[in-house]
């Protein structure tokens, strides 16, 4: 485009008067705060990894390796606190949420900028209360990040510090998707309908749903077992009339449905990236858009299959072992609705494409073993075995973890207006996906074996698997720091990016690269369905 | 440049039927965290009726319905002064948001002697005396606790924000035509009133 030139971008242009550090710590841009969480969300990824790793060194031979049990318990605590609360479920939604909801429905900002810098400022202070329970008398907290009952009432770690920092989160969370409702609901460009919007837009706008739906729920459970552990209610302890399951029921309903707010963005990328790449409208716009919704619902009636052998009656298990199946069915709808997609397109595989191609693969394997976890008789061999940690990861790294990394490739261009080394970003796909299957591969035999998860030591049938599992970690993990490593490198030396770099037509595509402050000089007239590839011709001539 | 003339008419962008959008979506976040709790609730009244029944003897009546008068009152005041302000009568609508807040002060202060008497008569959470109770009834006063507690917070959170509309009010940053904040203020008072209406019968009309 032609103005390019001229126009300034968000960097270089503030919302308040002042310059440097400030400029961004009170800004109001949508655009900025995305950025901010992509630092710090970033930072606690690259924490949770190491950990990681330090647990996988610790899994290389049996018996002591270089920490002792209480040590590993805590590891892996904070390991999943840390990638579920800090990593997983802001991830996608507040990042390129924020970055690129507005400007993909045509509007200047979120409804509420300011709420939008306070939710961002909550996860800050949640982030930093998790950093302090580390550090006070008491100990990290050793429970697991499902917290269960009784342990987490008995555990004389720094339980209820930690459990409050999840609580705070959960206020951002819930902040985030009051936002984005609105938003959509508001500032919708003139002839941006419902049906006209991007399906990123349709999959976060579900999310939004579902964070302000479940969030309540799981913030009442950690309230309930704060002052449980402080005054001895009663609520989940049977010796006063309490009942422990009830937790359980009550942690997932929340925990279930945040699965859903993890992968449902994640979808949306796909959404987005498959039609660019393929040069083809979506195939089954509604399809797609309405089993979000779909998944959104029935993703709430199927928490207690996390529980089948924790004490339920039988009709209540095959009930949920059903609902189970049946959510499987809007997800199917996607994956069919993507590869007819694909179908007879002009399939251009660059790297983004290239990381779809990644998730697919990984996500099915996620998938399909679910389905294996949520029959009954396979569960109750499989249950709380490395069967479930190799699922888990599976369709949480797998699927939301790659698209993540889909997705900053996608929009790297478009957010610092530079392009990474195409060649590296190649080669870290592959080796992802080698890293990947490695670590995780051998966890569904091992599992399958009997191995159960949270052991710091384990019997020397499975070492080979371990050590397998241990290279892998390597593998990906060095991947992973390769990824960030070129795109810093990138962000200075990177070839300076066109506005329009994958030939992509939502709105985002139409502004230069990076965006101005308001994003639009005027905003748009939408006459377009949103994956119109015949406007690419006009948009050259622009 | 009109690039400029856009972001000067952004800056003063007034949208109130966002904002109490928004508002109405916080307010369900609110009323799930309390329908948790009355899932509890309903779980252990369902389990022990009769020890749930005994247990609600113990609390006083007089002072619960008082309460709920005063707080019923207090939801009247501040629509009162919604409507005074819309009409452009800023003192009656000041007069009117300071009696809302002396309504929940008056309601905090009964709270206050309720749950001091409870605890003076040794009833507490973890107290000798109710551990020696049966364990139905070590529920609903743990319940109890915890509900009115939580909702006790959110009178003292309704309380604060009052006082910032009548700090605005009178300083005219919410005036006859940009209500929209006392509006929403409002909205939250009516539902820290709502839950009350069902936490009164279910603790204190049960008997
Ligand atoms: C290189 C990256 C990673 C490595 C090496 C790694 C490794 C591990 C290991 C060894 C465990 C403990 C298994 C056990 O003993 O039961 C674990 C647990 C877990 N991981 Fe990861 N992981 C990685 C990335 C992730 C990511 C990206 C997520 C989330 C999206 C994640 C979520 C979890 C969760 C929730 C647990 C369970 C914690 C618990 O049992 O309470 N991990 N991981």
């Amino acid at each position: 485009m032609a103005n390019d030139v001229a126009v300034k971008s968000f960097y270089q242009e503030s919302t308040n008067k002042y310059s440097g550090i400030l400029s961004w710590l009170l800004t109001k841009d949508h655009k900025r705060i995305g950025l901010m969480y992509m630092i710090a969300i970033l930072a606690f990824f690259v924490v949770g990894v190491i950990i990681g790793l330090l647990m996988r060194l610790e899994l290389i031979a049996p018996g002591r390796t270089i920490m002792d049990a209480q040590t590993y318990n805590t590891l892996f605590t904070l390991h999943g606190v840390i990638m579920i609360f800090l990593f997983i479920i802001p991830g996608l939604p507040a990042i390129f949420g924020n970055f690129f909801l507005p400007i993909q429905i045509g509007a200047r900002d979120v409804a509420f900028p300011r709420l939008n810098l306070l939710s961002w400022y909550i996860y800050i202070i949640g982030a930093i209360l998790v950093l302090v329970s580390l550090f006070l008398p008491g100990g990290p907290i050793d429970t697991g990040w499902t917290f269960y009952i009784p342990y987490s009432v008995r555990s004389t770690t720094n339980v209820s510090m930690a459990l409050f920092a999840a609580f705070v989160l959960g206020f951002s969370s819930i902040l985030t998707g009051l936002n984005f409702i609105t938003t959509v609901h508001r500032l919708r460009a003139p002839g941006m309908g419902f049906f006209k919007m991007p399906l990123f837009v349709w999959a976060t706008y579900a999310t939004a749903w579902i964070q302000i739906l479940a969030t309540p729920v799981i913030a009442l459970t950690i309230l309930l077992v704060i002052l449980e552990r402080t005054f001895g209610v009663g609520i989940f302890d049977p010796a006063l009339g309490g009942d422990p399951i009830l937790f359980q029921h009550m942690f997932w309903i929340y925990s279930h449905p945040a699965v859903y707010i993890m992968i449902l963005p994640a979808m949306g990328v796909v959404s987005e990236i498959i039609p660019t790449f393929s040069r083809r409208t979506i195939f089954g716009y509604k399809a797609i858009a309405m089993s979000s919704l779909a998944i959104a619902f029935v993703g709430y009636l199927v928490w207690a299959h996390h529980m089948f052998s924790s004490g339920m009656s039988d009709t209540a298990r095959w009930i949920f072992s059903l609902l189970t199946f049946i959510v499987a069915l809007p997800s199917g709808v996607k994956i069919f609705n993507w590869v007819a997609t694909m179908y007879k397109g002009s399939i251009d595989p660059q790297t983004p494409f290239l990381w779809v191609m990644n998730f697919i693969f990984l996500f099915s394997i996620g998938g399909l073993t679910g389905l294996v976890l949520g029959s009954l008789a396979t569960d109750i061999h499989l249950t709380d075995t490395y069967f479930v940690v190799a699922h888990f990861h599976y369709v949480m790294f797998g699927g939301t973890g790659t698209i993540f990394f889909a997705a900053l490739h996608y929009w790297f261009p478009k957010m610092f207006g530079k392009m990474y080394n195409k060649k590296f970003a190649n080669i870290a796909v592959v080796a992802y996906f080698i890293g990947f299957n490695m670590l995780y591969f051998p966890k569904f035999i091992m599992g399958y074996m009997g191995m159960p998860r949270r052991y710091y030591d384990y019997l020397p049938q499975f070492t080979i698997y371990q050590e397998i599992s241990t290279i892998g970690s390597w593998i990906l993990s060095g991947t992973i720091f390769f990824i960030i490593g070129y795109l810093i490198h990138a962000l200075k030396y990177g070839k300076k990016a066109t506005s329009n770099p994958w030939g992509g037509v939502t709105l985002e595509w139409h502004i230069p690269s990076p965006p101005p402050l308001e994003n639009f000089e005027t905003i748009p007239i939408v006459t377009h369905e949103p994956y119109d590839f015949s406007q690419l011709k006009e948009m050259k001539d622009e | 440049m009109n690039n400029h003339a856009d972001s000067a008419v952004h800056q003063i962008h007034r949208d109130d039927v966002g904002a109490k959008m928004g508002m109405w979506l916080f307010l369900f976040t609110e009323v799930l965290l309390f329908g948790g709790m009355f899932l509890v609730y309903a779980v252990y009244r369902y389990q022990y009726p009769s020890q749930f029944h005994l247990a609600a003897m113990e609390l006083n009546t007089a002072m619960g319905t008082f309460n709920t008068i005063i707080l019923l009152t207090s939801s009247l005041t501040v629509a009162l002064s919604i409507a005074a302000l819309q009409n452009g009568k800023k003192i009656l609508s000041l007069i009117l948001l300071s009696a809302t807040l002396l309504f929940a002060l008056m309601f905090m202060v009964v709270k206050y002697f309720e749950w001091t008497a409870k605890i003076s008569h040794g009833i507490y959470p973890g107290s000798p005396e109710l551990l020696a109770k049966h364990n139905g009834q070590i529920l609903f006063f743990g319940l109890y606790y915890v509900m009115t507690g939580l909702h006790g917070l959110h009178v003292l959170i309704g309380m604060i924000v009052i006082a910032f509309m009548i700090v605005f009010v009178a300083r005219d940053k919410v005036t006859t035509d940009n209500y929209v904040k006392l509006e929403n203020s409002a909205l939250y008072w009516h539902l820290v009133d709502l839950i009350w209406i069902f936490l009164f019968p279910l603790f204190y009309l049960i008997q």
